[in-house]
Protein backbone atom coordinates (compact mmCIF):
# COMPACT_ATOMS: atom_id res chain seq x y z
CA UNK A 1 0.00 0.00 0.00
CA UNK A 2 1.55 3.51 -0.70
CA UNK A 3 -1.38 5.40 1.10
CA UNK A 4 -1.83 5.68 4.36
CA UNK A 5 1.96 5.54 5.41
CA UNK A 6 3.39 9.04 5.28
CA UNK A 7 7.25 10.02 4.02
CA UNK A 8 8.10 10.99 8.09
CA UNK A 9 6.75 7.52 8.67
CA UNK A 10 8.61 5.84 5.91
CA UNK A 11 11.80 7.94 6.99
CA UNK A 12 11.87 6.30 10.42
CA UNK A 13 11.57 3.12 9.07
CA UNK A 14 14.38 3.84 6.95
CA UNK A 15 16.43 4.94 9.46
CA UNK A 16 15.05 1.48 11.79
CA UNK A 17 16.41 -0.54 9.00
CA UNK A 18 20.15 1.12 8.41
CA UNK A 19 20.33 1.26 12.55
CA UNK A 20 22.67 -2.19 12.37
CA UNK A 21 24.43 -2.28 9.47
CA UNK A 22 25.62 1.07 10.04
CA UNK A 23 26.72 0.74 13.48
CA UNK A 24 28.41 -3.01 11.57
CA UNK A 25 30.23 -0.72 9.25
CA UNK A 26 30.83 2.07 11.92
CA UNK A 27 33.12 -0.57 14.39
CA UNK A 28 34.25 -2.53 11.38
CA UNK A 29 35.94 1.41 10.19
CA UNK A 30 37.14 2.09 13.71
CA UNK A 31 38.95 -1.29 14.28
CA UNK A 32 40.47 -1.15 10.87
CA UNK A 33 41.54 2.62 11.75
CA UNK A 34 43.51 1.16 14.91
CA UNK A 35 45.30 -1.22 13.00
CA UNK A 36 43.91 -4.22 14.25
CA UNK A 37 42.94 -5.96 11.10
CA UNK A 38 45.42 -5.99 8.01
CA UNK A 39 44.26 -4.24 5.05
CA UNK A 40 44.74 -6.68 2.56
CA UNK A 41 42.76 -8.91 4.56
CA UNK A 42 39.17 -6.67 4.92
CA UNK A 43 40.46 -2.83 3.96
CA UNK A 44 38.06 -0.53 5.71
CA UNK A 45 35.11 0.38 4.59
CA UNK A 46 36.49 4.01 3.43
CA UNK A 47 39.07 2.31 1.63
CA UNK A 48 36.08 0.28 -0.27
CA UNK A 49 33.79 3.03 -0.43
CA UNK A 50 36.42 5.12 -2.77
CA UNK A 51 37.36 2.06 -4.81
CA UNK A 52 33.90 1.41 -5.22
CA UNK A 53 33.65 4.99 -6.29
CA UNK A 54 37.11 4.76 -8.96
CA UNK A 55 35.22 1.28 -10.11
CA UNK A 56 31.90 3.15 -11.51
CA UNK A 57 33.68 6.37 -12.41
CA UNK A 58 34.44 6.64 -15.82
CA UNK A 59 38.67 5.32 -16.45
CA UNK A 60 39.64 8.36 -19.20
CA UNK A 61 39.38 12.44 -18.98
CA UNK A 62 35.99 13.31 -20.58
CA UNK A 63 37.29 14.33 -24.23
CA UNK A 64 33.77 15.96 -26.20
CA UNK A 65 35.38 15.08 -29.71
CA UNK A 66 35.22 11.27 -28.88
CA UNK A 67 31.75 10.58 -27.04
CA UNK A 68 28.89 12.14 -25.88
CA UNK A 69 28.84 13.31 -21.72
CA UNK A 70 25.93 10.78 -20.92
CA UNK A 71 27.69 7.88 -22.40
CA UNK A 72 31.61 9.31 -21.10
CA UNK A 73 29.53 9.32 -17.55
CA UNK A 74 28.32 5.66 -18.03
CA UNK A 75 31.84 4.36 -19.46
CA UNK A 76 33.06 3.30 -16.22
CA UNK A 77 33.96 -0.79 -15.45
CA UNK A 78 31.33 -1.48 -12.98
CA UNK A 79 28.54 -0.24 -15.19
CA UNK A 80 29.98 -2.26 -18.54
CA UNK A 81 30.49 -5.21 -15.84
CA UNK A 82 26.86 -4.86 -14.39
CA UNK A 83 25.56 -4.55 -18.47
CA UNK A 84 27.38 -7.59 -19.51
CA UNK A 85 26.13 -9.52 -16.34
CA UNK A 86 22.79 -8.63 -16.79
CA UNK A 87 22.22 -9.46 -20.32
CA UNK A 88 23.57 -12.86 -20.03
CA UNK A 89 20.82 -13.75 -17.10
CA UNK A 90 18.74 -11.62 -19.14
CA UNK A 91 19.34 -14.09 -22.09
CA UNK A 92 20.07 -17.43 -20.37
CA UNK A 93 16.62 -16.77 -18.17
CA UNK A 94 14.68 -16.04 -21.46
CA UNK A 95 16.26 -19.39 -23.48
CA UNK A 96 15.94 -21.96 -19.95
CA UNK A 97 12.60 -20.05 -18.87
CA UNK A 98 11.08 -19.98 -22.74
CA UNK A 99 11.87 -23.62 -23.02
CA UNK A 100 10.84 -24.68 -19.26
CA UNK A 101 6.97 -22.87 -19.95
CA UNK A 102 5.43 -24.74 -22.88
CA UNK A 103 7.36 -28.27 -21.63
CA UNK A 104 5.64 -27.27 -18.01
CA UNK A 105 2.73 -27.22 -19.53
CA UNK A 106 2.65 -29.51 -21.44
CA UNK A 107 3.64 -31.99 -18.96
CA UNK A 108 0.98 -30.53 -16.26
CA UNK A 109 -1.48 -31.26 -18.63
CA UNK A 110 -1.30 -34.05 -20.06
CA UNK A 111 -0.89 -37.30 -18.32
CA UNK A 112 1.28 -39.15 -20.87
CA UNK A 113 3.43 -36.38 -21.84
CA UNK A 114 4.12 -36.40 -18.01
CA UNK A 115 4.71 -39.94 -17.50
CA UNK A 116 7.00 -40.08 -20.72
CA UNK A 117 9.21 -37.25 -19.91
CA UNK A 118 9.40 -36.97 -15.80
CA UNK A 119 11.32 -39.67 -15.45
CA UNK A 120 14.16 -37.65 -17.31
CA UNK A 121 13.45 -34.80 -15.53
CA UNK A 122 13.75 -36.67 -12.13
CA UNK A 123 17.68 -37.50 -13.77
CA UNK A 124 18.53 -34.76 -14.42
CA UNK A 125 17.28 -32.14 -12.06
CA UNK A 126 19.39 -32.62 -9.20
CA UNK A 127 22.41 -32.12 -11.37
CA UNK A 128 23.55 -28.76 -10.17
CA UNK A 129 24.16 -26.24 -12.74
CA UNK A 130 27.78 -25.76 -11.98
CA UNK A 131 28.23 -29.44 -12.71
CA UNK A 132 27.74 -28.66 -16.55
CA UNK A 133 30.99 -26.44 -16.80
CA UNK A 134 33.39 -28.61 -18.33
CA UNK A 135 30.46 -29.93 -20.72
CA UNK A 136 29.73 -26.53 -21.74
CA UNK A 137 33.34 -25.69 -22.41
CA UNK A 138 33.76 -28.42 -24.39
CA UNK A 139 30.71 -27.79 -26.36
CA UNK A 140 30.88 -23.72 -26.41
CA UNK A 141 34.32 -22.94 -25.88
CA UNK A 142 34.94 -19.59 -23.97
CA UNK A 143 32.83 -16.81 -24.12
CA UNK A 144 29.20 -16.15 -23.81
CA UNK A 145 28.01 -18.78 -25.00
CA UNK A 146 29.00 -21.56 -22.74
CA UNK A 147 27.99 -18.67 -19.92
CA UNK A 148 24.19 -18.47 -21.23
CA UNK A 149 23.81 -22.09 -21.37
CA UNK A 150 24.89 -22.51 -17.92
CA UNK A 151 22.54 -19.61 -16.59
CA UNK A 152 19.30 -21.57 -19.05
CA UNK A 153 19.87 -24.72 -16.97
CA UNK A 154 19.86 -22.63 -13.98
CA UNK A 155 16.57 -21.60 -14.69
CA UNK A 156 14.76 -23.72 -16.91
CA UNK A 157 14.26 -26.51 -13.98
CA UNK A 158 12.72 -24.14 -11.50
CA UNK A 159 10.26 -22.85 -13.68
CA UNK A 160 9.94 -26.04 -15.20
CA UNK A 161 8.90 -27.92 -11.87
CA UNK A 162 6.87 -24.93 -10.57
CA UNK A 163 4.95 -24.84 -14.14
CA UNK A 164 3.97 -28.78 -13.54
CA UNK A 165 2.53 -28.44 -10.51
CA UNK A 166 0.36 -25.31 -10.85
CA UNK A 167 -1.00 -26.86 -13.88
CA UNK A 168 -1.81 -29.77 -11.77
CA UNK A 169 -3.04 -28.08 -8.62
CA UNK A 170 -5.35 -26.14 -10.64
CA UNK A 171 -8.67 -26.52 -8.34
CA UNK A 172 -11.20 -29.29 -9.65
CA UNK A 173 -13.89 -26.90 -8.94
CA UNK A 174 -12.58 -23.49 -11.76
CA UNK A 175 -12.67 -26.67 -14.40
CA UNK A 176 -15.97 -27.87 -12.87
CA UNK A 177 -17.38 -24.38 -13.43
CA UNK A 178 -15.89 -23.18 -17.10
CA UNK A 179 -17.20 -26.93 -17.75
CA UNK A 180 -20.36 -25.84 -16.27
CA UNK A 181 -20.28 -22.67 -18.77
CA UNK A 182 -19.42 -24.63 -22.06
CA UNK A 183 -15.93 -24.23 -22.19
CA UNK A 184 -14.42 -26.38 -24.81
CA UNK A 185 -10.49 -27.59 -23.98
CA UNK A 186 -8.83 -24.26 -26.07
CA UNK A 187 -10.43 -22.19 -23.34
CA UNK A 188 -10.11 -24.17 -20.64
CA UNK A 189 -6.28 -23.74 -20.85
CA UNK A 190 -5.73 -20.28 -21.99
CA UNK A 191 -8.79 -18.93 -20.06
CA UNK A 192 -8.59 -21.07 -16.88
CA UNK A 193 -6.14 -23.07 -16.55
CA UNK A 194 -2.97 -20.88 -17.35
CA UNK A 195 -4.29 -18.27 -15.34
CA UNK A 196 -4.95 -20.82 -12.36
CA UNK A 197 -1.39 -21.83 -12.12
CA UNK A 198 -0.05 -18.27 -12.68
CA UNK A 199 1.09 -17.75 -9.17
CA UNK A 200 3.24 -20.97 -9.28
CA UNK A 201 4.93 -20.35 -12.47
CA UNK A 202 5.44 -16.90 -11.32
CA UNK A 203 7.39 -18.47 -8.53
CA UNK A 204 9.00 -20.95 -10.52
CA UNK A 205 10.44 -18.40 -12.45
CA UNK A 206 11.85 -15.85 -9.54
CA UNK A 207 13.77 -18.81 -8.26
CA UNK A 208 14.94 -19.62 -11.81
CA UNK A 209 15.68 -15.70 -11.97
CA UNK A 210 17.91 -16.13 -8.45
CA UNK A 211 19.31 -19.36 -9.63
CA UNK A 212 20.53 -17.83 -13.04
CA UNK A 213 21.95 -14.91 -11.02
CA UNK A 214 24.60 -17.67 -9.14
CA UNK A 215 24.97 -19.02 -11.93
CA UNK A 216 26.13 -16.06 -13.89
CA UNK A 217 28.42 -15.20 -11.03
CA UNK A 218 30.25 -18.67 -10.94
CA UNK A 219 30.19 -18.94 -14.89
CA UNK A 220 31.95 -15.44 -15.25
CA UNK A 221 34.67 -16.71 -12.97
CA UNK A 222 35.51 -19.43 -15.33
CA UNK A 223 34.60 -18.72 -19.14
CA UNK A 224 34.30 -14.51 -19.89
CA UNK A 225 36.43 -12.05 -18.65
CA UNK A 226 34.40 -9.01 -17.64
CA UNK A 227 31.29 -9.09 -15.70
CA UNK A 228 30.94 -8.93 -12.08
CA UNK A 229 32.02 -12.14 -11.12
CA UNK A 230 35.14 -11.78 -13.49
CA UNK A 231 35.77 -8.96 -12.19
CA UNK A 232 36.30 -10.01 -8.25
CA UNK A 233 38.54 -13.10 -9.16
CA UNK A 234 40.52 -10.34 -11.60
CA UNK A 235 40.69 -8.18 -8.64
CA UNK A 236 41.90 -11.25 -6.25
CA UNK A 237 44.65 -11.53 -8.66
CA UNK A 238 45.85 -8.22 -7.91
CA UNK A 239 45.60 -8.45 -3.70
CA UNK A 240 43.01 -5.84 -4.40
CA UNK A 241 40.64 -6.77 -1.35
CA UNK A 242 38.77 -3.42 -1.24
CA UNK A 243 37.86 -4.28 -5.07
CA UNK A 244 36.35 -7.35 -4.70
CA UNK A 245 34.23 -6.48 -1.55
CA UNK A 246 33.15 -3.23 -3.56
CA UNK A 247 32.18 -5.86 -6.18
CA UNK A 248 31.04 -8.27 -4.02
CA UNK A 249 28.57 -5.10 -2.76
CA UNK A 250 27.34 -4.22 -6.28
CA UNK A 251 26.66 -8.13 -7.23
CA UNK A 252 24.51 -7.91 -4.21
CA UNK A 253 22.87 -4.84 -4.98
CA UNK A 254 22.16 -5.73 -8.33
CA UNK A 255 20.59 -9.33 -7.01
CA UNK A 256 18.17 -7.16 -5.26
CA UNK A 257 17.77 -5.14 -7.84
CA UNK A 258 16.30 -8.11 -9.82
CA UNK A 259 14.37 -9.11 -7.08
CA UNK A 260 12.74 -6.30 -6.16
CA UNK A 261 11.82 -5.69 -10.18
CA UNK A 262 10.47 -9.87 -10.78
CA UNK A 263 8.46 -9.18 -7.10
CA UNK A 264 6.49 -6.09 -8.80
CA UNK A 265 5.90 -8.17 -11.90
CA UNK A 266 4.28 -10.90 -9.47
CA UNK A 267 2.32 -8.61 -7.70
CA UNK A 268 1.16 -6.72 -10.94
CA UNK A 269 0.12 -9.93 -12.49
CA UNK A 270 -1.08 -11.21 -9.60
CA UNK A 271 -3.57 -8.16 -8.41
CA UNK A 272 -6.37 -10.76 -8.34
CA UNK A 273 -4.72 -13.15 -5.88
CA UNK A 274 -5.79 -13.20 -2.23
CA UNK A 275 -2.17 -13.34 -1.20
CA UNK A 276 -0.83 -9.89 -2.49
CA UNK A 277 -1.65 -6.53 -1.45
CA UNK A 278 -2.11 -4.21 -4.45
CA UNK B 1 -46.82 -30.13 -18.80
CA UNK B 2 -44.27 -31.67 -20.10
CA UNK B 3 -41.38 -32.75 -17.56
CA UNK B 4 -38.16 -30.76 -18.92
CA UNK B 5 -35.58 -32.89 -16.53
CA UNK B 6 -36.82 -36.56 -16.34
CA UNK B 7 -35.19 -38.76 -13.68
CA UNK B 8 -35.58 -42.24 -14.52
CA UNK B 9 -34.32 -45.36 -11.63
CA UNK B 10 -30.73 -43.36 -11.46
CA UNK B 11 -28.47 -45.29 -8.67
CA UNK B 12 -25.13 -43.87 -8.44
CA UNK B 13 -22.73 -46.59 -7.21
CA UNK B 14 -19.63 -44.99 -5.88
CA UNK B 15 -16.28 -47.34 -5.66
CA UNK B 16 -13.50 -46.15 -3.64
CA UNK B 17 -10.36 -48.30 -1.82
CA UNK B 18 -12.17 -51.75 -2.77
CA UNK B 19 -15.19 -50.62 -1.17
CA UNK B 20 -18.83 -49.83 -2.86
CA UNK B 21 -20.87 -47.24 -1.60
CA UNK B 22 -24.88 -46.90 -2.88
CA UNK B 23 -25.02 -43.06 -2.87
CA UNK B 24 -28.59 -43.28 -4.88
CA UNK B 25 -31.40 -45.87 -5.29
CA UNK B 26 -34.01 -45.94 -7.21
CA UNK B 27 -34.37 -42.48 -8.12
CA UNK B 28 -37.39 -41.23 -10.47
CA UNK B 29 -38.66 -37.75 -10.34
CA UNK B 30 -40.13 -35.32 -12.98
CA UNK B 31 -39.22 -31.64 -12.79
CA UNK B 32 -41.81 -29.37 -15.24
CA UNK B 33 -40.52 -26.40 -16.55
CA UNK B 34 -40.66 -23.72 -14.20
CA UNK B 35 -40.99 -25.69 -11.53
CA UNK B 36 -39.00 -24.67 -8.19
CA UNK B 37 -37.73 -27.57 -6.61
CA UNK B 38 -35.73 -28.17 -3.25
CA UNK B 39 -33.88 -31.45 -2.46
CA UNK B 40 -33.85 -31.65 1.52
CA UNK B 41 -31.84 -34.15 3.44
CA UNK B 42 -29.21 -34.76 5.97
CA UNK B 43 -25.86 -34.29 4.56
CA UNK B 44 -24.32 -37.77 3.07
CA UNK B 45 -28.05 -38.50 1.70
CA UNK B 46 -26.91 -37.91 -1.97
CA UNK B 47 -28.72 -35.03 -2.95
CA UNK B 48 -25.77 -32.98 -4.18
CA UNK B 49 -24.68 -36.50 -6.20
CA UNK B 50 -28.15 -36.15 -7.68
CA UNK B 51 -27.30 -32.79 -8.29
CA UNK B 52 -24.08 -33.69 -10.41
CA UNK B 53 -26.12 -35.96 -12.17
CA UNK B 54 -28.24 -33.66 -13.64
CA UNK B 55 -25.59 -31.31 -14.32
CA UNK B 56 -23.52 -33.82 -16.00
CA UNK B 57 -20.10 -33.93 -13.84
CA UNK B 58 -20.69 -37.66 -12.61
CA UNK B 59 -23.39 -39.61 -14.70
CA UNK B 60 -25.85 -42.10 -12.79
CA UNK B 61 -24.52 -46.14 -13.15
CA UNK B 62 -28.06 -46.92 -13.16
CA UNK B 63 -31.26 -45.75 -14.88
CA UNK B 64 -31.40 -42.26 -16.91
CA UNK B 65 -31.25 -38.76 -16.91
CA UNK B 66 -33.19 -36.35 -19.38
CA UNK B 67 -33.32 -32.49 -20.18
CA UNK B 68 -35.54 -31.60 -22.73
CA UNK B 69 -35.96 -35.08 -23.76
CA UNK B 70 -32.16 -35.41 -23.85
CA UNK B 71 -30.09 -37.58 -22.16
CA UNK B 72 -27.91 -36.08 -20.19
CA UNK B 73 -23.81 -36.86 -21.23
CA UNK B 74 -21.81 -34.37 -19.66
CA UNK B 75 -21.78 -30.53 -18.16
CA UNK B 76 -23.79 -27.71 -20.19
CA UNK B 77 -24.18 -24.16 -20.44
CA UNK B 78 -28.06 -25.18 -20.42
CA UNK B 79 -28.33 -26.33 -16.82
CA UNK B 80 -26.65 -23.19 -15.18
CA UNK B 81 -25.00 -24.23 -12.09
CA UNK B 82 -24.32 -22.19 -8.84
CA UNK B 83 -21.89 -23.79 -6.40
CA UNK B 84 -21.84 -23.21 -2.38
CA UNK B 85 -17.83 -22.29 -3.12
CA UNK B 86 -18.88 -19.68 -5.11
CA UNK B 87 -16.34 -20.78 -7.91
CA UNK B 88 -16.12 -17.65 -9.28
CA UNK B 89 -12.68 -17.32 -11.17
CA UNK B 90 -10.06 -15.38 -8.82
CA UNK B 91 -8.29 -14.05 -11.48
CA UNK B 92 -11.20 -12.34 -13.64
CA UNK B 93 -13.09 -9.10 -12.64
CA UNK B 94 -16.77 -9.30 -11.53
CA UNK B 95 -17.46 -7.97 -14.94
CA UNK B 96 -15.45 -10.47 -16.57
CA UNK B 97 -16.80 -13.71 -14.80
CA UNK B 98 -20.41 -12.39 -15.52
CA UNK B 99 -19.22 -12.56 -19.49
CA UNK B 100 -17.37 -15.63 -19.44
CA UNK B 101 -20.12 -18.06 -20.59
CA UNK B 102 -21.12 -15.54 -23.06
CA UNK B 103 -17.67 -15.22 -24.80
CA UNK B 104 -16.92 -18.47 -24.84
CA UNK B 105 -20.61 -18.74 -26.85
CA UNK B 106 -18.68 -15.81 -29.35
CA UNK B 107 -21.82 -13.91 -28.57
CA UNK B 108 -21.07 -10.62 -29.78
CA UNK B 109 -18.90 -7.70 -27.87
CA UNK B 110 -21.90 -5.18 -27.31
CA UNK B 111 -24.62 -7.82 -26.65
CA UNK B 112 -22.17 -9.18 -24.17
CA UNK B 113 -21.51 -5.52 -22.23
CA UNK B 114 -25.50 -5.12 -22.54
CA UNK B 115 -25.97 -8.30 -20.64
CA UNK B 116 -23.14 -7.66 -18.28
CA UNK B 117 -24.80 -4.16 -17.78
CA UNK B 118 -28.11 -5.38 -17.07
CA UNK B 119 -27.24 -8.21 -14.83
CA UNK B 120 -24.86 -6.35 -12.90
CA UNK B 121 -27.65 -3.53 -12.05
CA UNK B 122 -30.29 -6.23 -11.04
CA UNK B 123 -28.45 -7.86 -8.63
CA UNK B 124 -26.98 -4.52 -7.19
CA UNK B 125 -23.30 -5.67 -8.39
CA UNK B 126 -22.87 -2.07 -10.63
CA UNK B 127 -20.41 -0.38 -8.06
CA UNK B 128 -18.13 -3.40 -8.29
CA UNK B 129 -17.74 -4.52 -11.97
CA UNK B 130 -14.10 -4.02 -11.83
CA UNK B 131 -13.46 -5.61 -8.37
CA UNK B 132 -11.53 -9.07 -8.10
CA UNK B 133 -13.50 -11.55 -5.78
CA UNK B 134 -11.40 -11.47 -3.14
CA UNK B 135 -12.47 -8.06 -2.42
CA UNK B 136 -15.69 -9.23 -2.31
CA UNK B 137 -17.76 -11.02 0.59
CA UNK B 138 -19.49 -14.14 0.14
CA UNK B 139 -22.93 -13.10 -0.18
CA UNK B 140 -21.03 -10.51 -2.92
CA UNK B 141 -19.59 -13.53 -4.74
CA UNK B 142 -22.97 -15.28 -4.81
CA UNK B 143 -24.58 -12.88 -6.27
CA UNK B 144 -22.14 -12.53 -8.88
CA UNK B 145 -21.78 -16.29 -9.29
CA UNK B 146 -25.84 -16.28 -9.67
CA UNK B 147 -25.14 -13.22 -12.36
CA UNK B 148 -23.01 -15.35 -14.12
CA UNK B 149 -25.07 -18.40 -14.81
CA UNK B 150 -28.05 -15.63 -15.67
CA UNK B 151 -25.87 -14.42 -18.45
CA UNK B 152 -26.02 -18.23 -19.94
CA UNK B 153 -30.18 -17.95 -20.16
CA UNK B 154 -30.62 -21.63 -19.67
CA UNK B 155 -34.00 -22.55 -18.41
CA UNK B 156 -32.62 -24.30 -15.54
CA UNK B 157 -30.95 -23.45 -12.61
CA UNK B 158 -29.22 -26.11 -10.45
CA UNK B 159 -27.96 -24.78 -7.07
CA UNK B 160 -26.00 -26.37 -4.64
CA UNK B 161 -26.46 -25.56 -1.39
CA UNK B 162 -25.48 -21.71 -2.48
CA UNK B 163 -26.46 -19.82 0.28
CA UNK B 164 -24.86 -22.74 3.07
CA UNK B 165 -21.64 -20.24 3.32
CA UNK B 166 -23.23 -17.05 4.16
CA UNK B 167 -24.59 -15.80 7.26
CA UNK B 168 -28.36 -15.68 8.10
CA UNK B 169 -28.70 -12.20 7.09
CA UNK B 170 -27.32 -12.32 3.88
CA UNK B 171 -28.87 -15.54 3.16
CA UNK B 172 -32.22 -14.30 3.93
CA UNK B 173 -31.14 -11.22 1.37
CA UNK B 174 -30.60 -13.86 -1.42
CA UNK B 175 -33.50 -15.74 -0.89
CA UNK B 176 -35.53 -12.94 -1.36
CA UNK B 177 -33.25 -11.84 -4.28
CA UNK B 178 -33.89 -15.64 -5.79
CA UNK B 179 -37.64 -15.66 -5.60
CA UNK B 180 -37.97 -12.29 -7.82
CA UNK B 181 -35.08 -13.64 -10.21
CA UNK B 182 -36.92 -16.85 -10.38
CA UNK B 183 -40.43 -14.83 -10.72
CA UNK B 184 -39.08 -12.75 -13.52
CA UNK B 185 -37.87 -15.40 -15.46
CA UNK B 186 -39.55 -18.69 -14.59
CA UNK B 187 -36.61 -20.79 -14.82
CA UNK B 188 -36.96 -24.35 -13.61
CA UNK B 189 -34.89 -24.56 -10.73
CA UNK B 190 -33.39 -27.74 -8.57
CA UNK B 191 -32.06 -26.38 -5.39
CA UNK B 192 -30.19 -28.53 -3.01
CA UNK B 193 -29.82 -27.88 1.14
CA UNK B 194 -30.20 -28.90 4.32
CA UNK B 195 -32.24 -26.28 5.44
CA UNK B 196 -36.17 -26.71 6.35
CA UNK B 197 -36.67 -23.53 6.40
CA UNK B 198 -35.14 -22.61 3.23
CA UNK B 199 -36.74 -25.64 1.50
CA UNK B 200 -40.25 -24.64 2.85
CA UNK B 201 -39.60 -20.60 2.13
CA UNK B 202 -37.89 -20.95 -1.57
CA UNK B 203 -39.67 -23.87 -2.86
CA UNK B 204 -42.78 -25.28 -5.08
CA UNK B 205 -42.22 -28.49 -4.46
CA UNK B 206 -39.56 -30.61 -1.78
CA UNK B 207 -38.43 -33.39 -1.91
CA UNK B 208 -37.17 -34.89 0.87
CA UNK B 209 -34.31 -37.97 0.60
CA UNK B 210 -32.80 -40.69 2.81
CA UNK B 211 -29.53 -41.41 3.91
CA UNK B 212 -27.67 -43.75 2.02
CA UNK B 213 -28.71 -45.20 -0.20
CA UNK B 214 -30.33 -42.09 -1.20
CA UNK B 215 -33.80 -42.27 -2.22
CA UNK B 216 -37.04 -39.88 -2.64
CA UNK B 217 -38.39 -40.46 1.13
CA UNK B 218 -41.53 -38.06 0.37
CA UNK B 219 -42.44 -35.90 -2.06
CA UNK B 220 -44.62 -32.47 -0.82
CA UNK B 221 -45.74 -29.97 -2.89
CA UNK B 222 -45.55 -26.63 -0.64
CA UNK B 223 -49.46 -24.79 -1.48
CA UNK B 224 -48.57 -21.75 0.56
CA UNK B 225 -48.77 -18.36 -0.49
CA UNK B 226 -45.76 -16.18 -1.67
CA UNK B 227 -44.11 -14.00 0.14
CA UNK B 228 -44.24 -16.92 2.69
CA UNK B 229 -43.94 -15.80 6.14
CA UNK B 230 -42.18 -18.28 9.03
CA UNK B 231 -44.63 -16.87 11.70
CA UNK B 232 -47.42 -18.68 9.39
CA UNK B 233 -49.40 -21.70 11.16
CA UNK B 234 -49.36 -23.72 7.79
CA UNK B 235 -45.24 -22.59 7.41
CA UNK B 236 -44.69 -24.23 10.80
CA UNK B 237 -46.91 -27.24 10.24
CA UNK B 238 -44.76 -27.93 7.57
CA UNK B 239 -41.90 -27.94 9.15
CA UNK B 240 -42.77 -29.43 11.67
CA UNK B 241 -43.36 -32.41 9.43
CA UNK B 242 -40.21 -31.73 7.59
CA UNK B 243 -38.64 -31.86 10.79
CA UNK B 244 -39.70 -35.57 11.58
CA UNK B 245 -39.04 -36.36 8.64
CA UNK B 246 -35.16 -35.16 8.33
CA UNK B 247 -34.29 -36.19 11.86
CA UNK B 248 -35.41 -39.82 11.01
CA UNK B 249 -32.50 -39.75 8.35
CA UNK B 250 -30.27 -37.87 10.47
CA UNK B 251 -30.75 -40.37 13.21
CA UNK B 252 -29.49 -43.32 10.89
CA UNK B 253 -27.07 -41.05 9.99
CA UNK B 254 -25.43 -40.70 13.29
CA UNK B 255 -25.83 -44.20 14.19
CA UNK B 256 -24.20 -45.45 10.66
CA UNK B 257 -21.15 -43.20 11.91
CA UNK B 258 -21.09 -44.82 15.23
CA UNK B 259 -21.26 -47.81 13.82
CA UNK B 260 -18.30 -46.86 11.80
CA UNK B 261 -16.10 -45.48 14.08
CA UNK B 262 -16.92 -48.74 16.35
CA UNK B 263 -15.66 -50.50 13.89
Amino acid sequence: MTSGTGWSERLSGFLRGAAVPAVVIAVWQILSMMGYVNPQILPAPSAVLVRWYQYLAPIEAYDPSKSGYVAWLLSGELLADAYASLYRVVVGFLIGAGLALPLGLAMGATERVYKLLDPLVQILRPIPPIAYIPLSILWFGLGNPPAIFLISIGAFFPVLMNTISGVRHVDGIYIRAARNLGAGRATMFLRVILPAATPYILTGARIGVGTAFIVVIVSEMIAVNNGLGFRILEAREFFWSDKIIAGMLSIGLLGLGIDTGMERLNAHLLKWHRGIES
Amino acid sequence: MDAQIRIRNAGKVFRALGKEVEALRDITVDIPNGQFACLLGPSGCGKSTLLNAVAGFSLPTSGSVEVDGRPVEGPGPDRGMVFQEYALFPWMTVEQNIAFGLEIRKSPAAEIREKASSLLAMLNLSEFRDRYPKDLSGGMRQRVAIARVLALDSRILLMDEPFGALDALTRHNLQDELLRIWEAFRKTILFVTHSIEESIFLADRILVMTYRPGTIKRDIVVTLHRPRDPGDPGFNELKRELTQLVMEEQRRHERDEVLCAAR
